[in-house]
């Protein structure tokens, strides 16, 4: 169980387990050994660990807490917030599903820790109102823990949202619980300074979260040493597409594309490997030839992609590539909350002349446009948030890797 | 047909849950299409006045969320997922097959107020692709061929 902490308790069938059975394998003892700390005690363990964030940038967990202000020395009057982010919506991405549905308790375990930690008097789970069985599981195991007096004084409720993936991104996360149409802020100031309500906030992700509790039952350094990198701990990856057995594997960090794609019973289709996005499908893609690579936020970076959620998407050798990208430009399209131009106004365009080369009716115009678009689009600053940078990392590498594709639908279009 | 009692009064009571009436809209909005199954205007009103909010603002929440609905909707929705996974997976003909069986486009209602179809952001169901919720549950079917989806519509959903 120690190798697999995420999942090593899950049902085969994700039923949850009550209170009485969690307690009985060891739930809330973690819980129990954080009340005996203080927050920066926690923190420095967190840190000792080498937690990243797993939402998708990857940044080190420990670090963010630390921004959060002690009780009584922000300005102003209020409460301090944890917000537990289960927005998931990137394409390609489904693990934070399994862990609210099947591991509730363990979300509570980490929430009440993380809350102490960054000195937070109140948590919110946002989950995506497609979650039901998640929704109903988190909401049940709150009731429990707190019917069984474990939350202390932490108060702690789930708000399902209503769809739209920008609401995922942290700001504008906090936009929308105060009840605005989801617009992502700027930062700084960051959420520690000024978050919900203009109160010190921290997001994290669901499966950040659920690690936290295992740093402290494991200790930082069995913690850092589950993995085979300098990123502490296992990740629970995903790979989906064009594999014969898509699902999740938690796996130590830094586990390969080639292992993963094996334990997904290999590539379907025509079971020759074209291309696959590392991190869901705002990555940029790789070929075989990084099937080697260790797979965390550092090396996956520096390789010119990114981690992200880390959740693969595999492409074999029949899949239509350009169509592919078009189905994730629709997606992105779709999802811009229509704040800024380039997003609003790109994306869609994007999307269109994708769908024209898909068709076989691309022009050699079109091609020069789309390069333009994702080199001049891409860069941090010229849009709001992430978004459409993140939409253009796909686009810009499926530009350069599927050149020879582009090209044969462009003579298509030429021909016709 | 107004809100009932009940109703109002619960969305009233949401306003303390979430932190005051603007923070408490979405779920305002949820409560009637829990209760009615789409949000008009009416009760978008009504609501708005329970909470003491401005309607404006409450209809710039309502049509930013894509699964408030703002029209009629069947009995049974079928959000399909164009995620890309899915559609590696053949997600297009299950959608060819889904409107042909109904008779309906994505973001039409079958005549006899049974199914809507509509299109929904990745379902997080990649390991299920191609994916669908449907009904009011949301209920995650998958993975969906064409051959599959006369036995889902009738399934009785």
């Amino acid at each position: 169980m120690t190798d697999l902490p995420l999942t090593g308790r899950a049902r085969p069938d994700r039923r949850p387990h009550t209170l009485a059975e969690w307690r009985a394998e060891g739930g809330y003892e973690a819980v129990e050994r954080a009340r005996t700390m203080t927050p920066s005690e926690i923190i420095d363990m967190v840190e000792a660990a080498h937690l990243n964030g797993r939402g998708g940038a990857g940044f080190p967990a420990g670090r963010k807490w630390r921004f959060m202000p002690e009780r009584g020395t922000s300005p102003g009057d209020g409460p301090s917030y944890l917000i537990v982010n289960g927005d998931e919506m990137e394409p390609g991405a489904f693990k934070d599903r399994f862990l609210l549905e099947a591991m509730p308790h363990q979300v509570i375990e980490g929430a009440i820790i993380t809350a102490r930690a960054t000195h937070a008097d109140e948590a919110i789970v946002l989950i995506r109102d497609e979650y039901r069985p998640g929704i109903a599981a988190v909401e049940h195991a709150i009731h429990e823990a707190r019917t069984a007096g474990l939350l202390g004084d932490l108060t702690i409720r789930v708000h399902p949202s209503a769809g739209r993936y920008i609401v995922g991104e942290e700001t504008a996360l906090i936009t929308a619980l105060e009840g605005h149409r989801a617009v992502p802020r700027k930062r700084p100031p960051f959420p520690a300074q000024s978050g919900l309500w203009g109160r010190p906030t921290t997001v994290n992700n669901v499966e950040t979260i659920s690690l936290v509790p295992h740093i402290l039952s494991l200790g930082p350094q069995r913690f850092r040493a589950l993995s085979r990198t300098e990123e502490g701990g296992t990740k629970l990856y995903g790979v989906s597409g064009r594999v014969k057995r898509p699902g999740l594997f938690e796996a130590p960090m830094g586990t390969t594309a080639r292992e993963l794609i094996e334990r997904a019973g290999g590539v379907s289709g025509d079971g020759q490997l074209r291309a696959f996005q590392p991190g869901g499908g705002a990555s940029g893609f790789f070929g075989p030839d990084q099937l080697d690579l260790p797979l965390d936020f550092g090396h996956v970076a520096r390789a010119g992609s990114m981690f992200g959620t880390g959740m693969l998407i595999v492409l074999d050798g029949s899949a239509c590539p350009v169509g592919f990208l078009a189905r994730h430009m629709r997606f992105y399209a779709r999802e811009s909350c229509g704040w800024c131009t380039p997003c609003r106004e790109g994306l869609p365009l994007v999307a269109k002349i994708l769908d024209r080369f898909a068709e076989g009716r691309g022009r050699r115009a079109d091609l020069e446009l789309l390069q333009m678009t994702a080199a001049e689009a891409a860069p941090r600053g010229r849009s709001f948030c992430d978004l459409m940078g993140g939409a253009m990392a796909p686009l810009a590498s499926g530009l350069r890797m599927f050149a020879a594709e582009f090209e044969a639908r462009l003579a298509e279009g030429e021909r016709a | 047909m107004s809100l009932s009692p009940d109703l109002l009064a619960r969305i009233r009571a949401a306003s303390d849950e979430h932190g005051g009436p603007r923070a408490a809209m979405l779920e305002a909005l949820k409560l009637i299409q829990h209760e009615h199954g789409w949000v008009s205007d009416g009760h978008l009103a009504e609501a708005a006045s329970a909470l003491g909010v401005n309607r404006a603002e409450m209809e710039a929440l309502a049509s930013f969320y894509s699964l408030i609905f703002r029209h009629p909707v069947g009995k049974t929705v079928i959000l399909l997922c164009d995620g890309a996974s899915c559609w590696l997976n053949g997600a297009e003909e299950v959608r060819e097959e889904l409107k042909r069986r109904l008779g309906i486009g994505f973001g039409e209602t079958t005549r006899d107020g049974r199914y809507t179809l509509l299109n929904v952001a990745c379902l997080g169901g990649c390991d299920r692709a191609p994916a669908a919720v449907v009904g009011r549950d949301r209920r995650l079917v998958g993975p969906l061929s064409p051959a599959g989806v006369a036995a889902l519509l009738e399934d009785g959903l």
